[in-house]
C-alpha cells in the first residue's frame, strides 16, 4: 500500500548516505573522531550528516533562516497554513451539527442534489446557465437575505384574526426556470388550526393565489404544540389554483409544471425576469399562535462553493470537515510510527548480539506483511473507527524508522561519552533515552514530515475501499461515495477532483517540507 | 553459490514461511468466528431446504421443529463444526485448507466457467491482476531507470527539476483518484477509451484476449503515469552519485563515450539499490494496483475483493488475502533473490 510504498521509498533515499557513513566509519581512521568526541560533546556523528544536524538544531536561527531561503520549503508551509485555516474554520466558521449528522439525510434536505459549485459559470464548457439554488429563511440572517433577495415579516389584524405575512422578494435572473420550489414552516398552535396562505406576485404585478389550505398537524417532526410542515410545487392544492390562472397565457401551459408556468412570460415561451414577490400569510385564530419560522426553497443546479452530492450535502462541509481529519491522522500515525520505530531502532543497535539480531529478525517480518489485505482484514473484523484505523497504520508503519536508527545507534554507541556513562554504571535505558535517542532527534523531525503523506494516502485508501469509518466526512469517504455514485462516468467533476486535489496537496506540503528540513539539516544529500 | 548465500537464501524463506504462517493465523483468528456462522447458517438452509422438498409429515410444528434441529446438530457434528474454531483440531483443519484453497463455495460469485467454487473464481482472476500490474510495472521499471540514467547525466538541468517536482506530486497523489480523473477525461468528457474495464464480449470468444487488452489501456496509462517518475527520480540520484566517484571520471578520461559509461559502467554499478528500490515499490504498489482494479472496475483480484468485501463474503476475502500475501511474499523472495545477484556482498558474508 501507499503507505508502505512511502515509507520504502524514504527508506531507500537514505541508504546511500547510510552505506557511506558505514564506509566513513570502518575506513576513516579513529583519531579524528576521537577528537570530535572529546572537544565537543554536541558533536557526536562523525560524518558531515551528523555534525550539521546537530549544529543546525542548535542555531534555531540559522536553521529558519535558511529554510526560508528554500522556494520548496516556503510553498509546503503555505499549504500548510491553508489547511490549518480550513482545520480553524471547521471548528469555529461552520456548526458542529454539521460533523456530526453529516450522514443524516434530514439535515440536508433543504438542499439540491448534486448541484455544481456556484462557480461553475466561469468555466462555460462545465456547466450550462442554470439558476442558483435559493434557501431564503424567515429568522437566519444568511448571505442569501442580504443582497437583492430578501425576506421581510409583517403582521395586520383583519376582522379580529392575526395575519402574519411572511414574503419573499427574489429578483429572478436566470434563462431557466427554478428546477421546483418548496415552502417550509414551523408553528406553535393551540386547538384550532391556523390556514396558511400563498400568493405570488409576479414582475408585471399579476397576482395569482396558488395556495389556501388549513394547517394540520403533521405526521412527522410534530409534537403537541409545534408543528412542521413543507409545501412541495407538486402539490395538488397548487395544481388546481393555477387552472384558473391558464387563462393568462397566449400558449398552453401544463399546471402540473407550476415552477415553468410561474417564471414564463405570458406571451411567449420564455422566463419572465424580474422582481418575484412570495407572500406567505398564515392566519392565526388564537392569540397564543406564533409562527417559528418559514423558508422558502427554488431549486436551482448550483450551489455552495464546492456544489453538492447525491445525498444533497454540502461539499464545502465535507471538504473542510477532511482537513483536522487527514491531519489527525497524518500527523498522529507518523508521530507515534517513528517515535516507536526509532526507540525500537535504538534498542537493538545499542543492546546488539542475540537482542539486535531477534528484533531485526521481528522487524524483516513486519517489513514483508502485505500491508493492504492486512488492513482490510483488520478494519472489517476489529473495527472501523478512526482510532482504531490510526492503531492500524502505526501498526505498518515503524519498521523503516527502526532500520535507520539502529544502525545510527550502532555508531553513537562506540562513542567515548557513552562508553564513559557506561562505565559509571548508569543504566541502559539511561543511557538510551539520555544519551542517544537526543542526538537522533533532529533526523526524526524530517522522517515525520516525510512519513505524513503515506498515512494519510493510506487511510484514503481505505476509506475509498469502503472501509473507512463511515461516520466521520474523510476526503477518502466523499471519493469512495462519488465512486460508488459513478460520478467520474457521469462526469460530475466538483465531486471528484476537489477532494483528491486536498488529498494530494496535503501529502505535498509535508514533502516539500520535511524535504526542506533534510537538505537544510543535511546540505550533502540535497534532494530538490 | 557459497554457503553465505545459502544461509542468506535460508534466512529469507525461514521469513517467509514465518510471514505466511503469522497471517494465515492472524486471518483464521480474526474470521474464524464469522466463517462458522456462515457454515452452520448454510447448513441449515439446506436442512430446511431438503425437508420441503421431501415432504415428511408431522404432527405439529414443534416436532418438525424438533426434527430440524436435530439434522442440523448431526450435520454440525459430520462437518466437525461442533468443537469452537479455536479448539486446535480445528485450527490446523482450517489452517490446511486455506494452504491449499479448499474454501468452500462462494455465496454471492461465480467464475465464468460458472463455478462457484472459490478456488476457481480466485483462480481466474490471478492471471488479469497479473497481466495488469505486471506489464505496468515492466513499463515503468523501463521508462524510470532510462530517464532516471539521462536526468544523472545532466543534473540539475530544467528537465531534472521538473522531473523532481513531478516525482514529488505523483508520489502524493492517489492512484485511484488520478484513476477517476483518467475516467472522467478520457471516457466521459473525450469518449475514447471505456468507463468500464470490464470486456462485454464473452470469454470464450477469440476476440476476447484483445478487448481485454483494448480495456486495459486506461488502467495501464493511470499506473504508468503516475509511476515513473519517482522511479525516475530515485534512480537519477543514486546514478548521479555514482558518477562522482573517481573510477567514472577515469572512464571519461581515458576516452570512453559518455552513452557506455552511463547505461554500462554507472548503471552496473548502481544495480542494487535501484533494484531493491523498484522492488520493493513494485511489492508496494501491489496494494495500489488493487484499488485502481477497483476503480476501472478491472476484473481481477483486487475488484473481487472489494466486491466481496461489501458483500461479506467470508470464504472470498479468506482465500483472496491468502493469495495475495502469497503473491506478495514470492514477489519479495525473488526480488531477495536478484538483489544478492547483483550485490557481491549479500554472496559473501551476513
Amino acid at each position: 500500500m501507499s503507505n508502505k510504498q512511502a515509507d520504502n521509498n524514504n527508506n531507500n533515499k537514505r541508504t546511500p548516505s547510510d552505506n557511506k557513513t558505514n564506509n566513513n566509519n570502518n575506513s576513516g581512521s579513529n583519531a579524528e573522531n576521537i577528537e570530535f568526541a572529546t572537544s565537543k560533546k554536541n558533536l557526536i556523528l562523525n560524518n558531515n550528516k551528523g555534525d550539521k544536524y546537530i549544529e543546525n538544531i542548535n542555531n534555531n536561527l540559522t536553521f529558519i533562516s535558511e529554510f526560508i531561503r528554500s522556494k520548496s520549503g516556503i510553498a509546503g508551509v503555505i499549504i500548510l497554513l491553508i489547511l490549518i485555516f480550513m482545520t480553524l474554520y471547521a471548528f469555529f466558521g461552520i456548526p458542529f451539527a454539521s460533523f456530526k449528522e453529516w450522514n443524516n439525510p434530514n439535515y440536508w434536505i433543504d438542499n439540491p442534489r448534486l448541484a455544481s459549485p456556484i462557480w461553475s459559470d466561469f468555466f462555460g464548457f462545465l456547466g450550462r446557465n442554470t439558476p442558483e439554488h435559493l434557501i431564503l429563511s424567515s429568522v437566519d440572517n444568511n448571505d442569501a437575505n442580504s443582497g437583492k433577495n430578501k425576506v421581510t415579516i409583517s403582521t395586520t389584524n383583519e376582522n379580529g384574526i392575526n395575519v402574519v405575512t411572511h414574503s419573499y422578494h427574489i429578483d429572478y435572473n436566470s434563462d431557466v426556470p427554478p428546477n421546483d420550489f418548496m415552502i417550509t414552516y414551523s408553528l406553535h398552535k393551540e386547538e384550532i388550526p391556523p390556514a396558511i396562505e400563498i400568493e405570488l406576485i409576479r414582475p408585471n404585478k399579476n397576482k395569482f393565489d396558488i395556495y389556501f389550505d388549513s394547517i394540520t398537524p403533521s405526521i412527522s417532526g410534530s409534537n403537541q404544540s409545534i408543528t412542521l410542515g413543507r409545501i412541495f410545487s407538486t402539490d395538488s392544492l397548487i395544481h388546481q389554483k393555477l387552472l384558473d390562472y391558464l387563462k393568462f397565457y397566449d400558449y398552453k401551459q401544463e399546471t402540473s409544471k407550476p415552477e415553468v408556468m410561474l417564471f414564463s412570460n405570458q406571451e411567449k415561451r420564455s422566463i419572465m425576469k424580474g422582481n418575484y414577490t412570495f407572500n406567505v400569510k398564515f392566519y392565526l385564530f388564537d392569540n397564543e399562535d406564533k409562527i417559528l419560522n418559514s423558508k422558502l426553497i427554488l431549486g436551482g443546479e448550483k450551489f455552495g462553493l464546492m456544489g453538492t452530492d447525491e445525498l444533497r450535502r454540502d461539499l464545502t462541509v465535507g471538504l473542510v470537515w477532511g482537513a483536522p481529519v487527514a491531519l489527525f491522522i497524518g500527523l498522529s500515525v507518523s508521530t507515534i510510527s517513528i517515535v516507536i520505530g526509532m526507540i525500537y531502532g535504538v534498542i537493538a543497535g545499542y543492546k546488539g548480539k542475540r537482542t539486535d539480531e531477534s528484533l531485526m529478525r521481528i522487524n524483516d517480518i513486519f517489513y514483508s506483511l502485505p500491508t493492504l489485505p492486512l488492513l482490510i482484514i483488520m478494519s472489517l473484523f476489529i473495527g472501523r473507527s478512526i482510532f482504531l484505523i490510526v492503531l492500524f497504520l502505526i501498526f505498518f508503519g515503524w519498521m523503516g524508522t527502526a532500520k535507520i536508527s539502529r544502525s545510527l545507534a550502532l555508531q553513537i554507541k562506540n562513542f567515548q561519552y557513552v562508553e564513559a556513562s557506561k562505565l559509571i554504571g548508569q543504566s541502559d535505558i539511561k543511557i538510551i533515552f539520555k544519551h542517544i535517542i537526543p542526538q537522533l532527534l533532529p533526523l526524526t523531525f524530517a522522517s515525520i514530515a516525510i512519513s505524513v503523506p503515506g498515512a494519510i494516502l493510506a487511510e484514503a485508501s481505505l476509506s475509498f475501499i469502503g472501509l473507512g469509518d463511515p461516520s466521520i466526512p474523510t476526503w477518502g469517504q466523499i471519493l469512495h461515495e462519488a465512486h460508488t455514485a459513478a460520478a467520474a462516468s457521469r462526469g460530475l467533476w466538483w465531486w471528484l477532483i476537489p477532494p483528491g486535489m486536498l488529498i494530494a496537496l496535503t501529502g505535498l506540503a509535508f514533502v516539500l517540507i520535511g524535504n526542506t528540513i533534510d537538505s537544510v539539516l543535511n546540505p550533502k544529500m540535497k534532494r530538490m | 553459490m557459497t554457503s553465505g548465500f545459502l544461509f542468506f537464501l535460508f534466512k529469507r524463506i525461514i521469513n517467509m514461511f514465518i510471514v505466511l504462517f503469522s497471517i494465515l493465523v492472524l486471518t483464521i483468528s480474526l474470521l474464524g468466528p464469522t466463517m462458522d456462522n456462515v457454515i452452520k447458517d448454510s447448513v441449515k438452509y439446506s436442512v430446511i431446504d431438503s425437508l420441503s422438498n421431501q415432504k415428511v409429515e408431522f404432527k405439529d410444528i414443534t416436532e418438525r421443529q424438533r426434527y430440524i434441529d436435530q439434522q442440523i446438530k448431526l450435520q454440525i457434528k459430520n462437518l466437525g463444526l461442533e468443537e469452537p474454531w479455536y479448539s486446535p483440531n480445528r485450527f490446523f483443519n482450517t489452517l490446511l485448507k486455506v494452504m491449499v484453497l479448499d474454501l468452500g463455495k462462494s455465496n454471492f460469485f461465480v467464475s465464468d466457467s460458472g463455478s462457484s467454487s472459490v478456488k476457481d473464481i480466485i483462480i481466474e482472476k490471478i492471471p488479469k491482476t497479473l497481466l495488469l500490474f505486471t506489464t505496468s510495472t515492466a513499463v515503468i521499471a523501463l521508462m524510470g531507470v532510462y530517464l532516471g540514467v539521462f536526468l544523472a547525466s545532466r543534473a540539475e538541468s530544467k528537465l531534472d527539476k521538473t522531473n523532481s517536482i513531478f516525482a514529488i506530486f505523483s508520489n502524493s497523489i492517489p492512484v485511484w483518484w488520478f484513476g477517476m480523473i483518467m475516467i472522467f477525461i478520457f471516457a466521459f468528457s473525450l469518449n475514447i477509451f471505456p468507463a468500464r474495464s470490464t470486456p462485454l464480449t464473452p470469454p470464450d470468444d477469440p476476440f476476447y484476449f484483445f478487448d481485454l487488452l483494448y480495456h486495459m489501456i486506461l488502467p495501464f496509462i493511470t499506473m504508468v503515469v503516475l509511476g515513473f517518475g519517482s522511479v525516475a527520480y530515485i534512480v537519477r540520484h543514486i546514478v548521479s552519485g555514482i558518477l562522482q566517484e573517481d573510477f567514472i571520471k577515469a572512464k571519461f578520461a581515458m576516452g570512453i563515450p559518455k552513452k557506455k559509461i552511463l547505461y554500462s559502467h554507472a548503471l552496473k554499478n548502481a544495480a542494487p539499490p535501484i533494484v531493491t528500490m523498484i522492488a520493493l515499490g513494485l511489492a508496494g504498489s501491489f496494494g495500489g494496483a488493487f484499488t485502481v482494479e477497483v476503480v476501472f472496475d478491472w476484473p481481477g483480484m483486487g475488484k473481487l475483493y472489494f466486491d466481496a468485501i461489501g458483500l461479506m463474503d467470508v470464504p472470498i476475502i479468506i482465500g483472496l488475502t491468502y493469495v495475495s500475501t502469497l503473491i506478495f511474499l514470492v514477489t519479495v523472495f525473488s526480488i531477495d533473490l536478484i538483489y544478492a545477484y547483483f550485490d557481491p556482498r549479500v554472496k559473501l558474508n551476513e
